[in-house]
């Protein structure tokens, strides 16, 4: 057997108290392309953050062609010959595309960036990846899946000898796709060890040689592709079968509640129309940028759609702002809950009562024994683990952050709760309790709107799937009809 | 959302007592007895009652204009414009008083003046989104660039006598007007961000703008008034000042809006808005109006105490930066 | 190509229009602007301005600010000046090296501050203001340096006519065009840009935001010291006050020229027309026949205009945003 080219063993990180890696193992092998998986919080990212030098591991080993390294920064991770392409474009908008390329290693001449040479080597390297690309228009005027490929071409610029792919395909359409595929082969031919991340099991199959399963911050797996197959990745993946994971209800469904009619707005969507009934899981399903977070925040009153007809129990609305769809009982669980839900230096109870002030106040003076009182109630039926409702929300772990910020929506008595992506990065125990929440509240006849790029999740919690691309429905799917294939077809075929 | 340095750890104390030591309003509240207690021992005449009235002269003006400063910079936006905004409401009230018009309308006209020139910073803002603190670098020029456009270099001072009554007039004995004017004012924000909806919302805004808007708080109308307010103060203070000199000259106020956000941040409101309180910024108004009498007592002259306020400032925020940043520090 | 110049640099292009449209319109009504004294006088004015602007440009583009500049122009200056009247026979050179020296030292406290205890900038250079100012009341005593105590030497340097223009003038556009070398060719310069455009996307190619905020205090401050004796022995005076408020004047230079207050974006030619733009006015209203007392005003005016159209293009031109994203502590 062939000595790896890159290998990580017994790497740990912490970060205050959580623990995001317990045991990091990971080899990479010169010429082949080595498939990690593992679901959202499985410790992929904090792992490439330690490769790319961002983090540095709180213990464990690296070896570079069986040489121990530290890689102490992310200088030193390029002077090692160590190139990420993050999954969201890491790109200088107001710096020119070649510039964007060389970022880490500008030619220079006589000390000077030599901007001739960087023009023509950049436009060398363009040619191939992307003809219509000129080396000295701004970044800011490419697109998603272009400033992917500026990614690409400065891992091909800088001669890495490891590539690390943190899924590249997740913004890009089906022909994207094939020519990334393209550029991996050829990065492979050349001899460069390559880590891909992806959540899509075919395309491990068509590019990876090897694989590894991450599952709450453990190597839990790794081998050849070929040994294995779909099936075992996933029950290595989840590490328990899905009904465990999923406590999906069975709830009778009520009436219509909330109606959407021909919704569109600009470029972000278009003639979106669909309806969610009181008892109801709504799953919406779609690629990063397919449009599904702006129509749930049209809906939610933070952008005026500039057509259609939104209902609730037959009620045509017109929604302005946030404060009249509160008013109205929809609530809009944000997808970042840390930048966009809750507020971190704030106690769990003022971030609890933050939308029903004016629920719990007197005269305008906030009354702090309702205050208490609606906290202590939900810390209790959430189970919120937490000293008292005055700890800090920054202190808690990012499943009880969650739980606080749905906690807060609760308290403002919804009709319509739209959950986007509710239960991403938070670890496994903390998704099944909010699984479970998510039952309890449609047993009690509110809608679920629940819009999540992970397949198992929406297969296992909705009653129906409507699946979006490019800012339109394309689908929609019974529980009984939906397949992960079906789903995936939807959401990506051009 | 006080300003607790949290990681600092004391043993051998009970809980509460920690809390209360590492909290930033009881540094400052010892720093004002201890500088009390400096004056008093530098001179024997600091403990009349008149002399510590004539003291608090110095500094009720800009801080009665603090505070909406830290409603402001609570909310996460900043506004330099404030100097020059007295100045432009001085020379309305100048004008307005040449041409005849009574107290009374002076005073209306003061703070509505003001009022205006905090509803434009507010516009700009909030409206064409121009970064406050560009916004009202423009604006600051602006202001006083009217003001001497209107006056020139000339004086106005035509003010009736019983204009005079705000800035040097006594309510009880050696308790002046304006002094007993910034204590109710210092109560009722107080009770305003600490106690009400508004206040709650306030921070909130400060601490999380997008969270915020997605709990049904309309953020942009908050900015809008706070600057509103903020501008109809510095009206306010303008009334002061003007009746305290008697005169108008554009030149006035120049350089406040620097020591009136010294007193805000020596307070302990937090420059990225979300934390602070109103106790605080009373106290740093306390604090440098202290220090500045004590080295008027020394004979030096007011641009020395730059030098102490300045070092405050930093040393302030490096202290609560080095010691109490575990409870601040972005989450990756 | 006016069209394509205009979608590619919005701000620059409008300012030189404007620029020459006000040049054009003033020396034709008002010939005596041509006059060259008034022109070398206006030169001098405007250059101080374009060095400081081009100094507090760099630390803009790293998303700080620097509101000390004045004070530190004022301080070292009034060192410089002390310096002079106390060994007028030592000469030019140690005086500008000391004003280059002090300054970067004063600019270097204000990065240091800034990159490791990462207190906001804006709090670091208002806190400083006051310091430097406190300063140089302190170290003078509270007197006037005359031109009197100066040296012939310490005085004639900015008045050194070369080529028709005092070597003040010549200063402001050495300054200008070394900035402009320095942003372009050098691997510091680049990186200035990419620190201030993306952080995050700068801290994952290895580029180290906070050592790099800390070079552009220095470089500022370095600009600073030597404005600093440039204004004292152009006005032949040092005393407490010198260039007071000047700070803002310099950051609505770098506004005007385009230079994003959130960082990452801007030119040396941009800054470089912004103070033209601001010293044509003032220079232009006393010949004009308007009242010196409007200049502020017509300043203001345009300041606080061009602010709100820059935020305005800069917000066509980031593309749509969702929502604005959280505020972030740089």
């Amino acid at each position: 057997m062939t000595e790896p080219a890159f290998s990580l063993s017994g790497i740990t990180k912490s970060f205050g108290g959580v623990r995001a890696l317990v045991r990091g193992e990971l080899e990479l092998f010169a010429g082949e392309v080595t498939a990690l998986v593992g679901e959202n919080g499985a410790g992929k990212s904090t792992l490439v953050k330690i490769m790319t030098g961002v983090y540095q591991a709180d213990s464990g080993a690296i070896r570079l062609n069986g040489q121990p390294v530290h890689i102490g920064s992310a200088a030193a991770a390029n002077r090692l010959g160590i190139s990420a392409i993050h999954q969201e474009p890491v790109v200088f908008d107001d710096l020119s595309v070649a510039e964007n390329i060389f970022i880490t290693a500008r030619p220079r001449r006589h000390g000077m960036v030599d901007w001739a040479q960087m023009y023509s080597r950049a436009a060398g390297i363009l040619a191939e990846l992307d003809p219509g690309i000129d080396p000295k228009m701004l970044a800011r005027e490419l697109g998603v899946a272009q400033k992917h490929l500026i990614q690409i071409a400065r891992a091909l610029s800088n001669e890495a000898r490891i590539v690390i792919m943190d899924e590249p395909t997740a913004a890009l359409s089906h022909r994207e796709v094939e020519e990334l595929f393209q550029i991996v082969q050829r990065l492979k031919r050349e001899g460069r060890a390559i880590l891909f991340i992806t959540h899509k099991f075919e395309e491990i199959f068509a590019l990876a040689e090897r694989y590894a399963v991450f599952r709450d911050g453990a190597a839990v797996g790794s081998g050849l592709v070929c040994e294995t197959d779909r099936s075992s990745l996933i029950s290595m993946m989840v590490g328990r079968t899905v009904d465990q994971v999923f406590p999906k209800q069975e709830v009778p469904i009520g009436a219509p509640l909330l109606q959407v009619e021909a919704l569109s707005r600009g470029e972000e969507f278009a003639d979106v129309s669909f309806t969610l009934n009181g008892g109801e899981i709504l799953g919406v399903y779609g690629l990063v940028g397919a449009g599904r977070s702006e129509v749930m925040q049209a809906i939610f009153g933070l952008h005026r759609p500039d057509s259609g007809r939104i209902a609730l129990r037959g009620e045509t609305l017109n929604i302005r702002s946030p404060g009249e769809a509160i008013a109205k009982g929809i609530a809009y669980l944000p997808e970042d809950r840390q930048s966009q839900g809750g507020i971190l230096s704030a106690s769990i109870g003022e971030n609890i009562v933050l939308p029903c002030l004016s629920g719990i106040s007197h005269r305008g003076f906030v009354n702090r024994r309702d205050e208490q009182a609606l906290a202590t109630r939900f810390i209790g039926e959430l189970q919120i683990k937490t000293s008292s409702a005055s700890q800090l929300l920054e202190e808690l772990s990012g499943g009880n952050q969650q739980k606080v910020i749905i906690a807060k929506w609760l308290a403002t008595n919804p009709q319509v709760m739209i959950m986007d992506e509710p239960t991403k990065g938070i670890d496994i125990g903390a998704k099944t309790a909010v699984y479970r929440l998510m039952g309890e509240l449609v047993a009690k006849g509110l809608g679920i709107i629940m819009v999540s790029s992970e397949l198992p999740e929406i297969m296992g919690m909705a009653d129906r799937i409507l699946v979006m691309r490019r800012g339109r429905l394309r689908a929609c799917f019974s529980r009984a009809d939906a397949t992960p294939e079906r789903i995936v077809a939807a959401a990506t075929d051009a | 959302m006080s300003k607790a340095l949290s990681s600092n750890y004391t043993p051998g104390l009970p809980i509460a007592w920690k809390k209360i030591l590492l909290k930033w309003e009881t540094l400052l509240g010892l720093a004002v007895i201890a500088d009390f207690g400096l004056n008093t021992y530098l001179s024997p005449y600091f403990l009349n009652p008149w002399t510590l009235s004539d003291a608090s002269f110095n500094f009720t003006e800009q801080a009665i204009v603090a505070l909406p400063m830290a409603l402001l910079i609570i909310a996460g936006e900043i506004d330099i414009s404030v100097g020059s905004t007295i100045a432009l409401c001085s020379v309305a009230m100048g004008l307005a008083a040449k041409a005849g018009f009574a107290t009374p309308w002076l005073v209306g006209l003061g703070i509505f003046t003001g009022f205006l020139a905090g509803c434009f910073n507010g516009f700009l803002v909030t409206r064409l989104r121009v970064p406050s603190i560009v916004a009202t670098i423009g604006t600051l020029t602006l202001f006083r660039g009217i003001a001497y456009a209107l006056v020139g270099n000339g004086v106005l001072k035509s003010y009736q006598p019983d204009f005079a009554y705000f800035g040097q007039g006594y309510v009880i004995g050696p308790v002046s007007f304006e002094v007993t004017l910034f204590a109710f004012l210092a109560l009722v924000f107080a009770v305003a961000l600490h106690k009400s909806v508004i206040g709650r919302r306030i921070f909130a805004i400060g601490a999380n703008p997008v969270a915020s808007r997605l709990s049904g708080i309309p953020v942009e109308r908050y900015k809008f008034w706070i600057f509103a307010l903020l501008g109809a103060t510095a009206g306010l203070a303008s009334i002061l000042l003007t009746s305290r000199l008697g005169s108008t000259r554009p030149s006035i106020a120049t350089g406040w809006e620097l020591s009136i956000i010294t007193m805000v941040i020596l307070g302990g409101v937090s420059i990225n808005g979300g934390q602070g309180s109103i106790l605080g910024v009373v106290l740093a108004a306390l604090f440098i109006g202290l220090v500045t009498f004590g080295l008027s007592l020394l004979n030096f002259p007011g641009i020395v105490l730059g030098i102490v306020t300045g070092t405050l400032l930093i040393g302030v925020v490096a202290i609560s930066s080095a010691l109490g940043q575990s409870g601040r520090r972005r989450r990756s | 190509m006016l069209k394509s110049l205009f979608l590619r640099a919005p701000a620059v292009t409008g300012l030189s229009l404007l620029i020459i449209a006000l040049l054009l319109s003033v020396s034709i009504a008002f010939p005596p602007f041509l006059d060259p004294v008034n022109l070398k006088s206006a030169f001098d004015d405007t250059a101080l301005l374009m060095m400081m602007a081009v100094g507090e440009m760099f630390v803009l583009l790293t998303r700080s600010v620097d509101l000390s500049v004045a004070a530190n122009a004022a301080l070292t200056g009034m060192v410089v000046a002390l310096f002079n009247a106390k060994y007028p026979g030592a000469g030019i050179l140690p005086v500008l090296l000391i004003s280059l020296v002090m300054g970067s030292a004063l600019g270097a406290f204000n990065g240091l501050l800034v990159w490791k205890l990462r207190i906001p900038s804006i709090v670091v250079t208002l806190g400083t203001l006051s310091v430097f100012r406190g300063l140089v009341y302190i170290i003078s005593g509270g007197a006037w340096v005359n031109s009197g105590q100066m040296s012939h030497a310490f005085l004639n340097l900015v008045r050194l006519p070369l080529l028709g223009i005092n070597l003040l003038s010549w200063a402001g556009v050495l300054v200008a065009i070394l900035a402009f070398l320095f942003l372009r060719y050098s691997l510091t310069g680049r990186n200035l840009y990419a620190v201030g455009n993306n952080p995050e996307a700068a801290a994952y190619a290895g580029i180290d935001a906070g050592r790099l905020q800390c070079v552009a205090f220095m470089l500022s401050g370095a600009i600073a010291g030597l404005s600093g004796y440039f204004w004292v022995a152009r006005f032949g005076v040092a005393y407490t006050d010198v260039a007071s408020g000047f700070e803002l004047q310099v950051i609505a230079a770098c506004v005007i020229g385009g230079v994003s207050i959130s960082g990452g974006a801007g030119g040396v030619v941009g800054v470089i027309l912004g103070a033209l733009f601001l010293g044509i006015i003032k220079n232009a209203l006393p010949v004009v026949g308007i009242s010196p007392f409007f200049q502020l005003f017509i300043s203001g005016m345009v300041i606080t205009v061009a602010v709100a159209l820059n935020s305005g293009t800069q917000r066509k031109t980031h593309g749509r945003h969702i929502l604005e994203s959280s505020k972030v502590t740089p």
